[in-house]
C-alpha cells in the first residue's frame, strides 16, 4: 500500500469508479461530501456525473471556497468529463463553476447519448489509450500555459495545467489505469 | 446492439448514480428541475398520479412534447414508451432521446414479450420487482434497471419491497456453491451466465435505481440506505406544495443520504406532500405488468 491519501468528491456520478481504481493501485481513497472531509487529503478527484448537479452540490454542501482555494493553492487534481467543466475558466453558453483551469469548455459537444463514442488515441506521456466519451465536452480554447495533451478530431479532449489534470473521456471507466497512475506519482511528489 | 454501444449505455448510468431523476410534464417544470438539481429528466404527458386517476389506455407522449423538453434543459431527457411496444421506440430513438423507460406506467402493448432492446442503439432503463425480472430485462438489453415501486401513489412500501427483495436475492446467490448457480439460474428463469455474474461480483452487471412512490428526502435517503445507486422521484415532486423547494431537498438527501442531522433540516418547511393512496386502496397495481 501507498502512503497517500486521494479525495474524491463524491456529491453525484460515477466516484466509486475512481475510487475502485485508485485503491487497486495501492491509494487510500476518501469520499467528500463536506467541507471537513478535505482534511490531509495529498489529491483530488472530481469524477464525471452532472456537471449542474455537482455545481449546485458545492455551494450547498459549503465546499466550494475551501475545495477553490485548495486547487489554487497547487493541490493535485484530476478532472473527468463533468469534473472538467467544474475546473474550467469558461463553459459556453453557461456560468462557470470553480474556475481554476484557464481553458473554455463546451458541454454536451457531441451531442446527445446517441453521438457518444470510444476511440483509442494517443496521450501524450502516456501512450494510446481507450478513451470513453459519454455526453461529453471538449475544450474549444486554452490559455498558452496549458499543455495541451491529446486532441480527437482536431478537438482538445485532455490538457494539464500546473497541479491540474482536466480530460474529457472516462478513464475511470476503462480496464485501463496509466492515468490515475500517472496522476498518483504526481500527488507523490 | 453493438457490444461497445451496451458499454457506453451503461457508462451513461453510471454518471447518473447518486442522482435523482425527475418526472416533468413541460419544459417550464423541466427548468424547476434542473435547476432543483435532477441529474436527468423524464418527459412525459402526464405523471403516474394523473395517469391512475385518468384510467383509460395510457402511451408514449407527443414528440414535440419532448422535444419542448429536449430543448429547454441540458441534463439528460428519457422518454416512456408501453411495454412490448418497440415502435414506440424507434420514435424515441429516432428523436435521439437519451434513455427510454419500458414502463410498467403506461398501459402494455405486449402481455408476452418485452421489446428486444439489443436491436437498439439508444439506452433502456427498466422496471423490475426481484432479481429474476431484472436479470430477464438485462438479458434483453437493458442498461439500468429501477425497482417498480407502486408508481403515482406516493406510497413508498413497494419500493422498499423490491428493493430488499433484489439485495436478499443477490446475497443469496452470492453464498452458494458454483454449482448449485444452475439450478439457481433455472428456478429464477435466467441465463446462467447472468446469475454467474451476479455470484462473483455481488451485485447486478447494470446499475440499479429506486423507483415508485419516492415523495420525501427521507424516503429518498430509505431507499438509498436499502442500496439504490440514485432515485426517480415521479408524482411526488410536482404534486406537492413547493416542487422547487421539494425537489432541492430530495437531491441534497440523495447525496447525504446517512447525514440525519441534515436530511432533518432538509425536511423542515416543505409545504405539503402529495397525499398518496395505499396499494390496498386501488384497483390497478402496475407493478404486476410486464413479469
Amino acid at each position: 500500500m501507498r502512503n497517500i491519501k486521494i479525495g474524491v468528491l463524491a456529491l453525484q456520478g460515477a466516484f466509486i469508479e475512481h475510487e475502485h481504481m485508485l485503491t487497486d493501485l495501492g491509494a487510500v481513497c476518501t469520499e467528500i461530501r463536506q467541507p471537513c472531509d478535505l482534511q490531509g487529503i495529498d489529491g483530488i478527484v472530481l469524477p464525471g456525473g452532472e456537471s449542474t448537479v455537482q455545481g449546485q452540490l458545492l455551494y450547498k454542501s459549503g465546499l466550494f471556497t475551501p475545495l477553490r482555494k485548495l486547487i489554487s493553492d497547487g493541490l493535485p487534481t484530476l478532472g473527468t468529463c463533468a469534473g472538467l467543466i467544474l475546473m474550467a475558466q469558461e463553459i459556453s453558453s453557461s456560468v462557470a463553476h470553480l474556475g481554476t483551469l484557464p481553458v473554455t469548455v463546451k458541454r454536451n459537444a457531441y451531442g446527445r447519448q446517441l453521438s457518444s463514442f470510444v476511440t483509442e488515441q494517443p496521450i501524450a506521456g502516456i501512450g494510446n489509450y481507450p478513451m470513453i466519451f459519454i455526453r461529453a465536452p471538449y475544450i474549444e480554447r486554452a490559455d498558452e500555459n496549458v499543455e495541451i495533451l491529446a486532441k480527437v478530431d482536431g478537438n482538445i479532449v485532455a490538457v494539464k495545467c500546473r497541479n491540474q489534470i482536466g480530460l474529457s473521456f472516462h478513464p475511470e471507466l476503462s480496464e485501463n489505469s496509466n492515468i490515475h497512475e500517472w496522476f498518483l506519482s504526481q500527488c507523490e511528489k | 446492439m453493438e457490444q461497445t454501444q451496451y458499454e457506453l449505455n451503461k457508462g451513461l448510468a453510471q454518471m447518473l448514480k447518486g442522482g435523482v431523476i425527475m418526472d416533468v410534464t413541460t419544459p417550464e417544470q423541466a427548468k424547476i428541475a434542473e435547476e432543483a438539481g435532477a441529474c436527468a429528466v423524464m418527459a412525459l404527458e402526464r405523471i403516474p398520479a394523473d395517469i391512475r386517476a385518468a384510467g383509460g389506455v395510457s402511451r408514449m407522449s407527443d414528440p414535440k412534447m419532448i422535444k419542448g423538453i429536449q430543448n429547454a434543459v441540458s441534463i439528460p431527457v428519457m422518454a416512456k414508451c408501453r411495454i412490448g411496444h418497440f415502435v414506440e421506440a424507434q420514435i424515441l430513438q429516432a428523436i435521439e432521446i437519451d434513455y427510454i423507460d419500458e414502463s410498467e406506467v403506461l398501459s402494455p402493448a405486449d402481455d408476452v414479450y418485452h421489446i428486444d432492446k439489443t436491436a437498439f442503439k439508444v439506452p433502456f432503463v427498466c422496471g423490475a420487482r426481484d432479481l429474476s425480472e431484472a436479470l430477464r430485462r438485462i438479458n434483453e438489453g437493458a442498461a439500468m434497471i429501477r425497482t417498480k415501486g407502486e408508481p403515482g401513489t406516493g406510497d413508498v412500501v413497494q419500493a422498499v419491497r423490491h428493493m430488499r427483495k433484489m439485495n436478499a436475492q443477490i446475497r443469496q446467490l452470492g453464498s452458494m456453491k458454483k454449482d448449485e448457480l444452475f439450478e439457481a439460474a433455472k428456478q429464477l428463469q435466467v441465463p446462467y451466465e447472468l446469475a454467474l455474474y451476479v455470484h462473483e461480483n455481488g451485485k447486478l452487471p447494470v446499475v440499479n435505481f429506486a423507483a415508485g412512490g419516492v415523495a420525501t428526502p427521507a424516503d429518498a435517503a430509505l431507499m438509498m440506505q436499502l442500496g439504490a445507486e440514485g432515485v426517480f422521484v415521479g408524482s411526488g415532486i410536482f404534486k406537492s406544495g413547493n416542487p422547487a423547494k421539494r425537489a432541492a431537498a430530495i437531491v441534497q438527501a440523495v447525496t447525504n443520504y446517512t447525514d440525519a442531522a441534515l436530511i432533518a433540516s432538509l425536511s423542515e418547511d416543505l409545504g405539503e406532500a402529495m397525499v398518496g393512496i395505499n396499494p390496498e386502496e386501488i384497483k390497478l397495481i402496475m407493478e404486476e405488468r410486464g413479469q
